[in-house]
């Protein structure tokens, strides 16, 4: 029976921050003259209530699986990755570039692919290299990449990539090249195997061989893991090069996958905020790669329902990335269970009975 | 090529040098009493939209005030949540960035201008006019502040108290020092000054706010914190460095015939690559408190 519990505390906690965050998401919304209630119910009633709904949460949440691995693996390495943002973009770039090459059609997307994940690898390497060798935080280093990337990718996208006809976006990756959709209709590609498959290698990987098992080992206790012959920087590197592969392939899934333009527009539009929503996903699915994966279809939903919200209920979507920030907030907490049920006692204990 | 030239390069960099300064000095106060916060850049981006808000609403003081009211608030929740419920400092922080960018985006599509407010130039904060020419009355007030909290952090008794809870709380509980209360009220008062730098960002000098107007500000404060070592007076010099750096970006892309060598996007790297470099520079030959980071538990 304990070892239940302790399987489902994770899963519990998940749920009591999701649900803080959408209830602090009803008090902004209440608190700027919305309607929370119909909001919300257009929200879920768009995002998981229909096959429609069902199938662009699903395609939204194929990128948020990779950038949540990105940042899952440095964390269970005791590293804090956050740079899949600038990484995702580097991907995206070499996946447009070598999807509109002249290839045959089975090896096209799994070159673009293999791009991708090796341009978001090279991103990640002068940050790898500056922690591995000089000790500079990785939230630092990352973080200047990431605008680094942004500026790069603006500059990729303006004169290197554009569509010489349609000056707003990049050339379209070429037909061979892209991935099949799974639902026709829908926005959803065979991106979402290629995702799931890599949060099924990533758990074997840290769970089931000698190089993962060192690496959690070196998250959990440093030291311990250092006499036992881990070697911190052969750590390092092998988590941010898995790293970087799993934000290089988001940016590959969100262009080699993505109806209608298999494009990156001008200003990233397409592409901005996925690395750092990793970030809050990969909490919510408590940094395993198996938790992720309904924990960025959970996301996926919200956003595919945040843009019906906003066409019926008026409620810009940006709402649902404050309720994000919210979550994570409450996930921070190690004892999120316990302070709430001691909070409801304080109150208990003052009520007169 | 002329003396204005020069001259408006040194006055970008004064007014670029405020919000990382007054940002990394709050942080040095929160860092010595032992919590990392990343959430600064969060903090940054609400307090200018507030800010504006405060501005629009009554005038440049309220706009400065809201953003302070509006550090001081986030200050208040990150402390509870880090130095009472020892949470982890590093993903409240991650919240604070999130919660941000989902909250200022979703309030500047209310206001129905997306991604795009402006402070009118009646409710901007007025500048001091001299002779050499316009400057923000934060300027000044940037420049004494590290000295203060110089000050504070050596010479007051309070001040090795929030230094001693970051150093070893176990011995600061035994001296009977409340180290949760130290934590918290030592990171409301960083995230207060971060609030102020914010709303001086959109009230006092660019005059506007968007999503991106904190633009990894946050973070090169973070940076100047870690050039400083935790000594306030050195945070006023890495201020003046990254400023200067930011200024150094904006100034070439405003100089005749440079555009059309070098793309625009590469001059406005200078800061971050400058950020990076400065920081591999020192690292290695810098301290920090030893509990920094580690929520502390009584045993």
């Amino acid at each position: 029976m304990r070892r239940l519990w302790s399987g489902l505390r994770p899963l519990t906690e998940s749920v009591v921050a999701g649900l803080i965050g959408l209830g602090v998401g009803a008090l902004i919304m209440w608190a700027w003259g919305y309607n929370p209630w119909p909001a919300y119910r257009v929200l879920f009633r768009e995002s998981f209530g229909n096959t429609y709904g069902l199938a662009s949460a699903l395609a939204n949440a194929t990128p948020l699986i990779l950038t949540a691995l990105a940042f899952s693996v440095g964390a269970r390495a005791g590293l804090f990755i956050i740079g899949a943002e600038g990484m995702m973009y580097m991907g995206a770039m070499a996946a447009v570039a070598a999807g509109s090459l002249r290839l045959p059609p089975g090896v096209h997307p799994l070159l673009s692919l293999a791009m991708a994940a090796l341009a978001g690898i090279l991103w990640g390497a002068v940050p790898a290299a500056l922690r591995a060798v000089r000790g500079v935080h990785e939230v630092i280093s990352t973080i200047m990449f990431n605008w680094l990337s942004h500026f790069l990718a603006f500059y990729l996208v303006a004169n290197v990539l554009v569509d010489p006809v349609r000056a707003e976006k990049t050339v379209s990756v070429a037909k061979t090249a892209r991935l099949p959709l799974l639902v026709r209709g829908t926005d959803l590609s065979f991106g979402i195997v290629v995702a799931v498959g890599c949060a099924l290698l990533v758990y074997i990987w840290l769970w089931h061989t000698v190089r993962g098992y060192e690496i959690r080992a070196a998250g959990a206790n440093p030291e311990a893991a250092r006499y036992a012959g881990v070697s911190p920087r052969a750590t390092i590197l092998w988590v941010f090069a898995l790293a970087g592969a799993m934000a290089g392939l988001a940016g590959a899934v969100e262009t080699l996958g993505r109806p209608p333009t298999y494009a990156v527009y001008s200003g990233l539009t397409n592409l901005a905020g996925f690395g750092f929503d990793g970030i809050g996903v990969a909490m919510i699915g408590r940094t395993h790669p198996l938790g992720i994966i309904p924990a960025a279809v959970f996301y996926g939903g919200l956003q595919a329902g945040a843009r019906l919200m906003q066409m019926w209920a008026k409620v810009p979507f940006e709402m649902v990335r404050a309720v994000q920030g919210v979550i994570v907030l409450a996930l921070a907490l190690p004892e999120l269970i316990r302070i709430i049920r001691r909070l409801g006692r304080i109150r208990r204990l003052r009520r007169p009975t | 090529m002329n003396w204005a030239y020069f001259w408006s390069l040194f006055s970008i960099s004064l007014h670029a040098m405020v919000p990382i300064t007054l940002t990394a000095v709050g942080e040095v106060i929160g860092e010595s009493a032992g919590l990392f916060n990343i959430g600064l850049e969060g903090i940054l981006l609400l307090s200018a939209f507030t800010g504006t808000l405060g501005a629009r609403a009554g005038g440049p003081l309220l706009g400065l005030l809201a953003g302070m009211i509006t550090g001081l608030a986030v200050g208040l929740v990150f402390g509870l949540i880090c130095a009472y419920w020892k949470g982890n400092q590093l993903i409240a922080g991650v919240g604070i960035n999130l919660f941000a960018l989902g909250f200022v985006a979703f309030g500047l599509q209310v206001l129905g201008s997306p991604g795009f407010y402006t402070v009118p130039r009646a409710v901007q904060l007025s500048p001091i006019r001299t002779r050499v020419g316009t400057f923000s009355p934060l300027i000044p007030l940037t420049l004494v502040l590290p000295f203060l909290v110089h000050a504070f952090l050596n010479r007051t008794r309070l001040g090795l108290v929030v230094k001693s809870v970051g150093e070893n709380p176990e011995a600061a509980d035994v001296a009977g020092i409340p180290v949760e209360l130290t934590q918290l009220l030592s990171t409301m008062v960083g995230a207060t000054l971060a609030g102020l730098a914010g709303a001086y960002i959109s009230v006092s000098w660019l005059g506007s706010v968007t999503k991106e107007i904190s633009a990894g500000r946050g973070f090169i404060a973070l940076a100047t914190v870690v050039f400083s070592g935790l000594r306030p007076l050195l945070a006023l010099a890495g201020g003046l460095l990254f400023g200067f750096f930011e200024s150094l970006a904006t100034w070439i892309q405003s100089l005749p015939g440079v555009k059309e060598v070098v793309p625009w996007q590469f001059i406005a790297m200078i800061p971050y690559v400058a950020t990076l470099l400065v920081v591999a520079g020192v690292i290695g030959r810098v301290r920090f408190p030893k509990a920094l980071g580690i929520p502390y538990r009584r045993e």
